[in-house]
């Protein structure tokens, strides 16, 4: 398939490598910013997907939080090991996402983003008002081990961005090779013409099923990260529809050109809100908003697009260059 | 003869409506039919039945001797029963190449099958393939909203064909196309379609191309049949020439070369 050279494979593969090499470097707090990058980004994947195929879900925390909740559920039973709950959290997003699809994939725009989010808030519902779940307070999440190995001091948390990172740049790759896949590139098709999807002799709505199912294992896995990284679950922090906004948001300050961009906007996302925290805690609200207002306005398709931008820029600059010589 | 198509008792009601009623035809393979009729005579009706996008009220419908009553559009597409549209159905923000290729992907492809690349050179082969039976190769690298209405009707009959078919449904493969244009569409279809020995079935209402690219016609007036001939008895028939296609036309123009 790599007749040519694969630029975004090397590109995460560049990416993976210089996260290692950060890993060493990275003082607490940042590694903390990295691994919620991390998590937010693998969700965000997800929403590229669906994105591409022409929806948008305004609640994928319900699958965030299956994957988090999941952890801390297997946890109560003395499960801590984190290749197990990897496998399980989103083993189980990813179950209930076929299960739902069977019911989302009738629709679409914002019946779909709106019936997700509904789906979410009922999943809020129950976590809020069950005790045995830990209500609002949510559940605490212990150490996790690997393997039976459990890395001490530093070393845990490192092992830790470690996990995270390779996971991350394995779902990423994954997508990318799924996107080009006759399968993936159906996305556009979907989005395009249902119709002539269907003629051509497949279903649309299967079509829409696989990627939601892709989706709600990626949000799932993002979970598990996040309820490992953070150490504790809530609905608030989980299951809240604002969670899911904030995957919208990467996913439009990303755009949907690159699953790489994915992970620099979950990073840029990540950034934003801690230093609008910091330095502005009264209107820290109203920065991001000003920031989602400047991407739409100024690049609507995203962080990717800066690149395109500047290379017409450069071959703007570089046809006048050649008109003003021909001039001369 | 092998029989292709057949159609038998065929009814269509929406609410009180009928929209098609005692439709009885059967196709041969080779023959090229041609379906004429006013507008809402049922003829796209028709069309939508046999194809499994509306469900017939009554009535069998049998391709190759197979009951497909019932059956998604999808599913009669598989058995080698296609269609283009009246407004061409493609992906408009794409390249004519990438619309071939993803047609090509969805036909050739099903299963754990379709998480294989979608980009393969032998696939890209049989893209510029067709591309070139269909005459419009120069506009590989357009994206398909850009075309010329008569290049995107190309480019949808192209699509709808890449699974070589075994009888193919035009609903008005030159509606939104200049006279002097019309005829080398045709051409250019009925060529390609010959090559890949597909039965045609086409909705027309420019006699002149009726009487030109087929050799029977089935003329629908009100959700019936009212002749099923051969293109010059059903051009000299009264019935025909009351309800479709009016006193004034005189058959025989296209030998005399009135359309050259």
């Amino acid at each position: 398939m790599t007749r040519q050279f694969d630029r975004t494979f090397w590109g995460l593969t560049a990416g993976l490598l210089f996260l290692f090499v950060l890993n060493l470097f990275l003082e607490e707090w940042m590694r903390t910013i990295g691994l919620q990058s991390l998590s937010r980004g693998l969700v965000a994947v997800g929403l590229l997907i669906l994105w591409r195929t022409g929806l948008v879900s305004f609640g994928h925390a319900l699958f965030f939080g299956f994957g988090a909740y999941t952890v801390a559920l297997m946890q109560i039973v003395g499960v801590n090991d984190i290749f197990v709950l990897m496998f399980c959290g989103t083993a189980v997003a990813g179950l209930f996402a076929f299960l739902l699809g069977f019911l989302l994939r009738q629709y679409r725009a914002i019946f779909f983003a709106l019936l997700n989010m509904a789906f979410s808030m009922i999943l809020y519902g129950v976590l809020a008002k069950v005790e045995s779940l830990g209500s609002t307070d949510g559940i605490g999440i212990n150490q996790i081990t690997y393997l039976g190995l459990k890395p001490e001091g530093e070393g845990y948390r490192m092992a830790l961005f470690v996990f995270a990172a390779v996971f991350a740049y394995i779902a990423a790759v994954g997508a990318h090779w799924y996107l080009k896949s006759t399968l993936g590139m159906m996305t556009m098709a979907v989005r395009e013409n249902e119709i002539r999807v269907e003629y051509l002799g497949y279903s649309a709505e299967r079509a829409i099923h696989v990627k939601y199912v892709i989706s709600g294992l990626l949000a799932g896995a993002g979970g598990v990260i996040m309820a490992i990284t953070v150490g504790h679950v809530d609905p608030e922090s989980m299951v809240y529809w604002i969670v899911s906004g904030d995957f919208v948001f990467i996913t439009i300050l990303s755009g949907t050109g690159n699953v790489g961009a994915t992970f620099i906007g979950a990073l840029v996302y990540e950034l934003l809100r801690t230093y609008a925290f910091e330095f502005a805690p009264q209107i820290w609200q109203l920065i991001l908003g000003g920031s989602l207002l400047f991407i739409i306005m100024f690049l609507p398709d995203g962080l990717w697009s800066i690149r395109s931008e500047w290379r017409n820029r450069r071959n703007l600059a570089a046809a006048a260059r050649s008109e003003t010589q021909v001039a001369e | 003869m092998t029989r292709v198509l057949e159609v038998h008792d065929l009814e269509k009601k929406f609410g009180g409506v009928v929209a098609a009623h005692d439709i009885n035809v059967t196709v041969d393979v080779g023959e090229n039919i041609g379906i004429i009729g006013a507008n809402g005579a049922g003829k796209t009706t028709f069309v939508n039945m046999v194809t499994g996008y509306l469900p017939p009220s009554s009535g069998r419908i049998e391709f190759m001797g197979k009951s497909v009553v019932g059956l998604k559009p999808r599913d009669v597409t598989k058995l080698g029963l296609c269609r283009s549209f009246q407004v061409p159905q493609v992906f408009l923000s794409e390249t004519v190449f990438d619309n071939m290729l993803v047609a090509y992907g969805i036909a050739e492809r099903s299963g754990l099958g379709l998480f294989t690349p979608l980009h393969t050179e032998a696939r890209e082969a049989r893209v510029d393939a067709q591309l070139k039976r269909y005459q419009i190769s120069e506009y590989r690298d357009a994206t398909a909203s850009a075309l010329p209405q008569g290049v995107r009707k190309l480019l949808d009959i192209a699509m709808a064909t890449v699974r070589n078919p075994k009888l193919v449904m035009l609903d008005e493969p030159t509606s939104g196309i200049s006279a002097e244009e019309k005829f080398g569409l045709m051409d250019i279809i009925m060529q390609a379609l010959k090559e890949e020995e597909t039965t045609v079935m086409f909705i027309e209402h420019d006699m002149e191309i009726v009487e030109r690219f087929v050799n029977r016609v089935w003329a629908f007036y009100q959700g019936e049949i009212i002749c099923d001939a051969t293109t010059a008895e059903a051009m000299k028939d009264e019935k025909v020439r009351e309800f479709v296609i009016g006193q004034e036309y005189h058959p025989g123009h296209v030998e005399g070369g009135a359309h050259a």
